[in-house]
Order: structure tokens, then C-alpha cells, then sequence
């Protein structure tokens, strides 16, 4: 069984609070696992814009990252550690790299032809942690990357993957989680105006073990965080959520996958986003495929938009796919929503500022998502950022 | 003592089809303390008064005065109207997607007082209030009018008149749509208002039956964007007799 529902929001005047778009049509789309895959770029055919992957994305401002040469020299990067997190460069040849996932398009595909060596972060131990490694100074050279981020069996730790500065970036990530192990994984998106940057994150789950994964997408000219997650063993979990603020003329985009393989995994994917600003733009896919062999499956997934002002473009797509009748639950929601004079007018008749009326509305959509990271600096650096955002800073 | 006048109020409002004149010339004068009803058949300009007092910008003022003790409203933001002491409890209260009812309710108090209110004392208010409204706590942590019934709206409206304390409030049709129960709930939380704090009341309804509950001093009959005759409560008794089809012939004919 296949349910597709799409939702393509060009706010009108009237449109008033969230409209729930769970309703809508059922369109059959191609059977997630069947995708084609391959580590060689060679393998997959130029992009055009019309590929069902690559339909929704400003192409040919990154024409260079799907096609051109990539440098897969290692890349700039700020970290501070923790003890039972190692960090250090990998070979190419190295047996992890390449066990959690495989490209599906050619830029991820690009990335993986070109980079140089892995970047490992590596998290053992019982003790709650935290790592952060930030890539900056890239500069305008388009660039291939990759990252293993891998969980020991049993361990926990908290890893944020951070951006900032200029950037023409294509990469690949593993997140290898191993058996009982916990981990989350923050991957912060806080770019210059020009950046492009381009990720595919690949997690496997192992038996009993949970990964909280949380992309937050704030700065760059285009950016596409697509997070695979394979719950590949029993008893697996997934928490995916997601944030982001797109302002004037920007592309932010997420296709999230969660591939329910094995008994009883659960998923819950929450990706929530604002815009705001003539030709903001963002994109949601969320595909859950719920395979024959994922009997007693507990899946929900949902995304929601809120519009700030005219001119913006919010598409919200979840597809459901379910082969096998023995599931717990399997849910998905999507809406969007403009914050619009109406509501304005309510607010202030009440006595609140505008500025504060808007801090008001936007704060309280995202904060769900925020309070979710579980690292109070970057939480705070995180909700100062998005009230920059919102004053068009 | 606190007045809210309303000289030769003249409103446009912009539509697809060009300007319309929706307010034709209105003269009200409220005290502090005085219940005034508005009654008037469906489109003659009431929520039109209501939106002009609290600052929607969709109305434009081509004439005329508003005047809070005496202070220009009319050059007053939406929000600074608030903070004046002015409340517009809405026909179509709006729903406010990620912000709770709670969150809401402090930061208006806190903008309406100029300070935030003291934790202790705020939060027993909130309680006590929505208490007083039947309003189950859960509400408390909803967000604002989302999945609210029309009912539940209304007292929410209430609930922040009860809390904000203005000096004058304008109900617009808060009885439509209410059953009985709710009707008389909602009419309990305004007398409460109006007995724990003093303030003048603008009480826009279509129908007599919400007087019932709450005694106007002064009727004001409503047609084609002015008041058209006005009296004590008795006149509302005559429009529960005769409707107001008295009016709108004597209307007809004159713009003839
Ligand atoms: N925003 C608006 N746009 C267009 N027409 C409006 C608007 N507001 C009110 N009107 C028109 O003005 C007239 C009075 O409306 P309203 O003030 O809502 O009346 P009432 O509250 O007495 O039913 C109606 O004919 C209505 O269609
Ligand atoms: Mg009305």
C-alpha cells in the first residue's frame, strides 16, 4: 500500500491558522526501496531537475556539485571534544565506511566518488557527552566530504555537525549506531548568505538502539539535509526532527527517509519551519517505508509550516509505504500555516507589540523542536539566532 | 471618571468593488461604569464600529473623533489602544497557531500593565478565572483558539476581559452561536467584570436575548452604519416585539 499526500502552500489572504492538508490525494510514487544506488558518480545520468529527487531543488545554482570536479581535500574544521569521543581522519578503504547507506543521487553520489579521507568521530562509553565539530573557511571551491559518526555498542553521546562560513559543499554522512547504544546527532546549518551545501546523512540503527538526529537549517543561499535511517535490527528507534527558518531567497530542504526493516523499530520524524520573505523557500519530503520483515512497527511522521509573510513557498510531501498488515501504528500529518494580519491584529489588540506579537508566534512553533537538542548553549545560541532571523538580520 | 466619546464617526472600508461608507455619522458617548447595548440587523456597521475603536486596519476614519478621557484614539496603534484601556472581545476571535493560551495571557497582561505580574497572584488569577467560566485547565496549555468550539471562544474572549482589566470594552455579538449554559456563563464572567472593576461596556448584540442577563442602561438601535433611535432598556423590549423592520423602511424611504 502507498499513500502519498502533497501540499504545495502559496499563502492567499484568506488562508487563516494551520490548515491540515492529511486529506489530500492519493498519488502512487515509485516504491522507496527499489531506488537506484551507487557510490560512482558515473553511474547516475546528469541531473536535469526533472528527477523525481531533484524536482523541487534550484539545480542549476549547484550544476557544479552534481557534475563538476569535486576537492576532497579535508576540510576546515573547529572542534571541541569530550572524553570518549575520538575525532580524527580516516582512510578511504576503511571497512565502516560504506556500511550504513549508499548514495541515490549523483550529487551525494559526486561526494562519495571524490573525497580524499573519512572523517571518524567516535563515541564510546556508558557517560553522557557531548562533541562539536564545526566546518568553516571553505570557501568558493566546490568541495566532496565525508563523515563517519559511529556509537559504540552501548554507548551515549550527543555529536553537533556544524557549518558556518562560505561554502560549496557535497557530502556524505554515516551514522553507524551501534547495538544499545544512544546517540543524538545535531547537524547545525548556519552558513553564509552564498553557501550551497548539499548532505546526505545514512544512519543504521543496530538491535535496541536510538538515535535522535536533529537538523537545524538556518543560514546558506540553498541547503538540502536528506537523513536516511535504516532500522536495519529489532527494537531500533529513530526520533528525526528538524527546524528551519528560510528567509529572502532562500532554498532549504529536507527529504527524510526511515526505512522500517526489522520487528518492532519505531520512528517519529518532526521537522517544523518558518518563512518568511520574498522567495523563501522550503521543500519536505518524508518517506516511511515499512517493509515485510518490520512487523509491529510504531511509525508517525509530520511536518508544519509557518508562513510569515507574501511571496514564500512551502512544499510538504509525506508518502507512507507499508507492506505488511502487522503494524502497531503508522501516521503522518502535514500543514501549513500563515501568521496573518488577522492574527496580528489579535495580538496587538490585546495590547502586545508587533515585534513582539511575531517573536511571540514564531517562538512558540519552533521551541518544540529547540528544547528537543538537549545542549543548553546551542540551544540558547540557536533561539538568538532565530529571533535574528525574524528581524531580518 | 473614565469617557469613551464617539463624535460623527464617518468609516470606509476598501473592498474589490472600490470604496464603501460603512459608518454614516455615529455619536456615542459612554461613562465609565454604563452598559450600552448596539442592536442593529446584519450588516449595518456594528462589528464595523467595533474594529474602528479597537484599530483594525482595514477601516479608514474619514471623519469624525474618538476620544478616550479625552485623548485622540484614533492616532493610537492597535496595541497602544490596549494599553489605553480599550477591549475588543471579537465576533470571530482568531486562532493562534504555537502560542498556549497561558504564554498569552502574561505576555498581554505584562504589555497591558507595563511590568510582568507577580507569579503568585497570576497564576491563582488565571485559575480562579477560567475557573469562574467553567474553562477546563487544559485549555491552559492549548493554543490560543485552535480547535476551540465557537463557544469556547467566546469565553476565552471573556476570560481575557476578566484578566486584562480594561477601562472599556466592546462585546461584539458574544451571545451568537451560544447555547443557554454558555450564554449565561458568559454573561455572569461580563457582569463580574463590570462589578469588580468599574468599566463601560459597548454591547453589540443582534439579538435580546443576552439582556436578559446583561441589563443595558442605554439601547442604541443600529441601522445602515448610524443609530437610528435610541432609548433605555424598554426599547429593547419593542425590538423584541416589532424586529427592526420599522427601521429599515423609514431607511428605504428616505434614501428615496
Ligand atoms: N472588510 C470588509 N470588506 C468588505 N466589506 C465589508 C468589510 N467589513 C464590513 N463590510 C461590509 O460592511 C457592511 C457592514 O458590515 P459589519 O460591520 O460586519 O456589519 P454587522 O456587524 O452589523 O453585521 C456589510 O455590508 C459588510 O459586507
Ligand atoms: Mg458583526
Amino acid at each position: 500500500m502507498t499513500v502519498a499526500t502533497q501540499s504545495t502552500a502559496m499563502p492567499t489572504a484568506g488562508q487563516h491558522g494551520l490548515v491540515a492538508h492529511s486529506d489530500g490525494p492519493v498519488v502512487p510514487v515509485q516504491t522507496r526501496s527499489e531506488r537506484f544506488r551507487s557510490v560512482e558518480v558515473a553511474d547516475f545520468a546528469p541531473v536535469t531537475g526533472r528527477e523525481h529527487e531533484w524536482k523541487l531543488s534550484p539545480v542549476a545554482a549547484f550544476a557544479d556539485l552534481t557534475s563538476g570536479e569535486l576537492d576532497g581535500a579535508r576540510l576546515g574544521l573547529e572542534t571541541s571534544g569530550a572524553e570518549g569521543v575520538a575525532v580524527e581522519w580516516i582512510a578511504r578503504d576503511d571497512a565502516r565506511i560504506g556500511t550504513a547507506g549508499t548514495p541515490e543521487e549523483r550529487a551525494s553520489a559526486n561526494a562519495w566518488t571524490n573525497f580524499g579521507e573519512a572523517l571518524l568521530v567516535r563515541v564510546t562509553g556508558e557517560d553522557d557527552k557531548i562533541a562539536t565539530v564545526t566546518r568553516t573557511g571553505l570557501g568558493a571551491t566546490p568541495r566532496a566530504a565525508h563523515t563517519v559518526i559511529e556509537a559504540a555498542p552501548n554507548s551515549r553521546g550527543l555529536v553537533v555537525l556544524g557549518g558556518t562560513g562560505s561554502a560549496r559543499l557535497s557530502e556524505n554522512v554515516e551514522v553507524i549506531v551501534g547495538e544499545g547504544a544512544n546517540l543524538t546527532v545535531v547537524s547545525v546549518q548556519e552558513w553564509d548568505d552564498d553557501a550551497v551545501h548539499l548532505a546526505s546523512h545514512f544512519a543504521r540503527i543496530g538491535r535496541d538502539a536510538k538515535l535522535k538526529h536533529i537538523v537545524v537549517s538556518l543560514g546558506g543561499k540553498v541547503v538540502r539535509v536528506n537523513p536516511s535511517t535504516h532500522l536495519a535490527e529489532q527494537g531500533g528507534d529513530v526520533e528525526a526532527l528538524g527546524l528551519y527558518f528560510s528567509d529572502a531567497g532562500q532554498h532549504l530542504e529536507q527529504q527524510v527517509y526511515v526505512h522500517h526493516d526489522a520487528p518492532n523499530t519505531r520512528s517519529r520524524v518532526t521537522y517544523k519551519g518558518a518563512l518568511q520573505g520574498e522567495g523563501a523557500r522550503s521543500v519536505w519530503i518524508g518517506d516511511v517505508l515499512i517493509g515485510n520483515a518490520a512487523v509491529g512497527t510504531d511509525s508517525y511522521e509530520q511536518n508544519r509550516n509557518l508562513v510569515l509573510s507574501d511571496g514564500t513557498r512551502a512544499d510538504s510531501i509525506p508518502n507512507l509505504e507499508i507492506e505488511t498488515g502487522d503494524i502497531a501504528g503508522a501516521g503522518h500529518a502535514s500543514a501549513t500555516g500563515r501568521f496573518d494580519d488577522e492574527q496580528l491584529f489579535y495580538l496587538m489588540a490585546r495590547g502586545i507589540t508587533e515585534e513582539e506579537a511575531r517573536r511571540l508566534v514564531v517562538r512558540g512553533f519552533l521551541t518544540e523542536i529547540v528544547q528537543q537538542i538537549g545542549v543548553a548553549e546551542l540551544e540558547e545560541r540557536l533561539t538568538a539566532a532565530l529571533e535574528a532571523e525574524l528581524q531580518g538580520a | 471618571m473614565s469617557v469613551l466619546e464617539i463624535k460623527n464617526l464617518h468609516v470606509n472600508v476598501e473592498t474589490d468593488q472600490g470604496t464603501r461608507e460603512i459608518l454614516r455619522g455615529v455619536d456615542l458617548v459612554i461613562n465609565e461604569g454604563e452598559i450600552h447595548a448596539i442592536m442593529g440587523p446584519n450588516g449595518s456597521g456594528k462589528s464595523t464600529l467595533a474594529y474602528t475603536i479597537a484599530g483594525h486596519p482595514k477601516y479608514t476614519v474619514v471623519e469624525g473623533e474618538i476620544l478616550l478621557d479625552g485623548e485622540n484614539v484614533l492616532e493610537m496603534s492597535v496595541d497602544e489602544r490596549a494599553r489605553a484601556g480599550l477591549f475588543l472581545a471579537m465576533q470571530y476571535p482568531v486562532e493562534i497557531p504555537g502560542v498556549t493560551v497561558t504564554n498569552f495571557l502574561r505576555t498581554a497582561k505584562t504589555a497591558i500593565d507595563g511590568e510582568a505580574p507577580s507569579v503568585r497572584h497570576w497564576v491563582k488569577d488565571v485559575r480562579t478565572a477560567m475557573g469562574n467560566l467553567k474553562m477546563d485547565s487544559a485549555f491552559a496549555e492549548r493554543n490560543v483558539n485552535e480547535g476551540f468550539s465557537g463557544g469556547e471562544k467566546k469565553r476565552n474572549e471573556i476570560l481575557q476581559l476578566e484578566l486584562l482589566k480594561p477601562k472599556f470594552a466592546v462585546l461584539d455579538e458574544t451571545d451568537s452561536g451560544l447555547d443557554v449554559d454558555a450564554l449565561k456563563i458568559v454573561s455572569e464572567g461580563v457582569n463580574r467584570a463590570k462589578e469588580n472593576t468599574g468599566l463601560g461596556i459597548l454591547l453589540i448584540t443582534h439579538y435580546t436575548r443576552i439582556l436578559r442577563y446583561i441589563k443595558p442602561d442605554f439601547v442604541h438601535v443600529f441601522v445602515a452604519g448610524k443609530i437610528a433611535e435610541q432609548g433605555g432598556p424598554e426599547l429593547a423590549d419593542r425590538l423584541e416585539d416589532e424586529g427592526y423592520d420599522r427601521y429599515q423602511v423609514a431607511e428605504t424611504a428616505s434614501a428615496e
